[in-house]
């Protein structure tokens, strides 16, 4: 016995169960019911939609792999990740190229050309959104009225368009606008994922009691656009908070996207600023801007000022500081 | 209400294989080694040559300088050899090694006396630096220096650490259950030493029974008092304990004392209680031989300097699987090469790892999940650390205050890209420490 040798290392010796593929998992389960009810009021047509940028992110990442003689890095489950989220914050009846070109986008330019996965400086769904906003503006804002269900054939020409509660209230658009009851549980016009407040929250709360994210960014954000959009939107004072949180991406962008690992800041003080800033820029945008929805570039924005927070921000060293006097 | 502090998580424990498990005292086996370094400070000089004949208790190692404590021989018999040996640690280390005659023949000045409370507070000081007292936790600092601060710093209260946050751990469970009366008589021979009337003695939840055993006998001393702590690694570190049980942090650099605390373990004030009423050196120590490569997990009273193999084998041998022998617990022991090494003042136990513990998997790219920065009992920011310690970046390790890290391991268990944060910085915080001494 005493002939045998043993591996030596450092401690510890022991590690938890956690892996990147475990925490994407359970990020891929918290986003099924909001992709149930984007199947349901918009039809098969959705989850189609999500198939699609699914499947492109997943090979994209895995061509890009092989032709770069990389270790494939497909069973992480980012990819699949961000494919779902690509589809959540895009129109139902989107042509399916323009989903393709959406899930090369987010992984080719936003993920890979910076490094891979831990290495892109904005969250790779939200810069391929932004990308496919700015190449395709009228097919990007074409929005199907809820119950629709659109087939899976069906011809871009046969989509019906309707306006979503923000371009409603931004004034341009001639339509009804939504109760809150209605954008509660998602029976409004909007991108696949981001209808219904109440699906996304209970992946959110799903990824919380996980212990995968921690509330602090989704109630700032959702808090401060609220805040913003009462205090400022048509006069001072005067805004609807429950319109604005309800409205949009903004449950989505919370609980999903703000809360991206890789461009969010690590200290919880950190993930505040970032948050606060985040819901700032978002009623920027839809107050003071030309665009009715503003979730997107806000996030993009505090995606790259998250360095910067993480250099200033930092914890109380133990032993330091105020409370040693 | 249960004390804590900020940060921290509860690793699986593993403390069910032993933690119902008596103490088992083992015999000494026919060679027995004895290291000079057995404690933090200066190495001791062998005061005993090839050939000599020694008794139980008897001291075969001391060094004249201030932070050192001597060693003992364990067993009677010869002195077999001076050489070096290796050390669990790792390293060699000059040791002295014995063949035991089996007689255990005692060393003449260890009995009871009955004039302890005679004792000046420098008798009882000398007496447990000449029985070799270190601090049983595993860091294993001589224990006098603690109970000698400086005069300017005053102290207020003794903890007692029956914390015991390690997973797999259970010896200073056993001791609290087994026999607790020594470890009330130490903290109370520490108190008066240190003219205190405040003790402590802080135990995780998790230990029901250790709880029960030692409350019992709160109200026989005075001062004494037994807190429950939430169950939480690393809440046996010395500065989480303090913060945890006082509320005081104490400062960077700084010890306890300078917050007006001293810290022993459990195991400690047995030792300070044999120390002082019978003149008895610290000659055997509880230790844990557990993990899923042991075919019997068991609790042992082991005499110092016992090779690992022989307590193995007490506790039915290693499985073929076993990949890692550690000596301490798994989140901030030492991997061992073999098992020819001898239990050292500070082997709380003695871990046989296989693949069901270990989890050897590939290192994947940080995705900054921000659960080492959150959980960093410190509350440094591991992954930046362990980025700048990879770079060998030794001026951004020191602005993001490398040596404040207590090594507790959070950071590389926690991680779920499978990096080695705790690994990195220790390997940059002892480049840190070797390029100051140059300087100095």
């Amino acid at each position: 016995m005493t002939d045998k040798k043993f591996i030596v290392s450092y401690a510890p010796h022991i590690r938890s169960n956690d892996s990147i593929a475990s925490t994407m998992l359970d990020v891929i389960i918290a986003l099924i019911p909001a992709l149930a009810g984007g199947v349901f009021f918009f039809g098969l047509r959705a989850l189609t939609v999500c198939l699609i940028t699914v499947a492109s992110c997943v090979v994209s990442e895995f061509i890009w792999d092989k032709a770069t003689g990389k270790e494939n890095t497909i069973g992480d489950l980012s990819a699949v990740v961000t494919g779902i989220l690509l589809s959540f914050c895009l129109p139902p009846a989107i042509p399916y190229y323009m989903a393709v070109v959406g899930g090369v986008f987010a992984i080719i330019v936003a993920k890979m050309f910076f490094g891979g996965i831990g290495q892109n400086f904005v969250n790779p769904a939200l810069a391929a959104r932004g990308f496919l906003l700015a190449s395709w503006p009228v097919a990007m804002t074409r929005f199907t009225a809820p119950m629709t269900r659109l087939s899976v054939f069906l011809s871009n020409a046969d989509a019906v368009s309707t306006a979503t509660p923000l371009a409603v209230i931004k004034g341009g658009e001639e339509a009804i606008a939504s109760g809150y009851k209605e954008m509660f549980f998602g029976n409004i016009p909007g991108c696949i994922g981001e209808v219904s407040a109440l699906l996304i929250l209970i992946g959110g709360i799903y990824l919380i009691a996980r212990k995968v994210i921690r509330p602090i960014i989704p109630l700032t954000y959702i808090i401060t656009v609220g805040l913003f959009g009462y205090l400022f939107d048509g006069g001072f004072m005067q805004g609807d908070f429950l319109y604005h949180i309800l409205g949009g991406g903004v449950f989505l962008a919370g609980f999903f996207m703000a809360t991206d690992y890789v461009t969010s800041p690590t200290t919880g003080k950190g993930e505040f600023v970032y948050a606060l800033g985040a819901g700032i820029i978002t009623g920027v945008i839809r107050i003071f801007g030309g665009y009715p929805e503003g979730v997107t570039y806000a996030i993009l924005i505090m995606n790259i000022v998250t360095p910067i927070i993480d250099k200033y921000i930092r914890p109380r060293v133990f032993g330091t500081g105020r409370s040693v006097a | 209400m249960k004390y804590t502090f900020k940060g921290g998580l509860h690793p699986s424990d593993g403390k069910e294989a032993t933690e119902n498990k008596s103490i088992i005292t083992l015999a000494a086996p026919e060679e027995m080694v004895y290291p000079m370094v057995q404690h933090i400070g200066a190495p001791c000089t062998p005061c005993v040559a090839v050939g000599d004949t020694v008794t139980v208790g008897q001291k075969i190692g001391d060094s004249d300088s201030f932070v050192s404590a001597p060693v003992h021989s364990t067993v009677s018999g010869t002195v077999k050899a001076v050489e070096p040996r290796r050390h669990p640690n790792g390293r060699m280390v000059e040791s002295i090694v014995v063949e035991n005659d089996g007689l255990y023949t005692l060393h003449p000045d260890i009995h009871p006396y009955a004039d302890t409370d005679k004792l000046t507070r420098e008798e009882k000081i000398s007496l447990v630096r000449e029985a070799g007292v270190v601090g049983m936790g595993g860091a294993c600092f001589p224990t006098f220096i603690k109970l000698n601060p400086p005069a300017d710093k005053k102290i207020d209260v003794c903890i007692v650490n029956g914390a015991e946050c390690e997973p797999y751990l259970t010896s200073d469970h056993r001791v609290m259950i087994e026999s607790p009366v020594p470890v009330f008589e130490g903290l109370k021979i520490i108190m008066e030493i240190l003219g205190v009337d405040k003790g402590y003695i802080g135990i995780e939840e998790n230990k029901p029974e250790a709880i029960k055993t030692m409350r019992s006998l709160e109200k026989d001393y005075e001062g004494i008092s037994v807190k429950v702590l939430k169950t939480k690694y690393p809440q046996g570190s010395e500065k989480h304990l303090i913060k945890a049980l006082t509320g005081k942090e104490v400062p960077s650099g700084k010890l306890p004392a300078d917050v007006g605390v001293v810290v022993n373990n459990v195991d400690t004030c047995t030792s300070v209680y044999n120390a002082v009423t019978r003149h008895q050196p610290l000659l055997s120590r509880i230790v844990t031989v557990s993990g899923s490569g042991i075919n019997k997990p068991s609790n042992f009273r082991v005499p110092i300097g016992t090779p690992f193999e022989y307590v193995i084998q007490a506790a039915g041998g290693i499985k073929d699987e076993t990949r890692k022998v550690v000596m301490g617990g798994p989140m901030m022991g030492v991997a061992q090469f073999d098992l020819s090494v001898p239990v050292v003042k500070g082997t709380s136990g003695i871990l046989a790892l296989t693949d069901r513990e270990l989890k050897f998997k590939n290192t994947t790219p940080c995705i900054r999940c921000g659960k080492c920065v959150q959980r960093c009992p410190m509350n440094l920011m591991p992954l930046y650390l362990n980025a700048y310690a990879a770079a060998k970046d030794m001026a951004k390790c020191i602005e993001y205050n490398i040596m404040d890290c207590i090594e507790c391991g959070i950071c590389s268990y926690t991680c779920q890209s499978e990096q080695h944060p705790t690994q990195n910085i220790k390997l940059m915080k002892a480049q840190i420490a070797a390029a100051r001494k140059q300087v100095k």
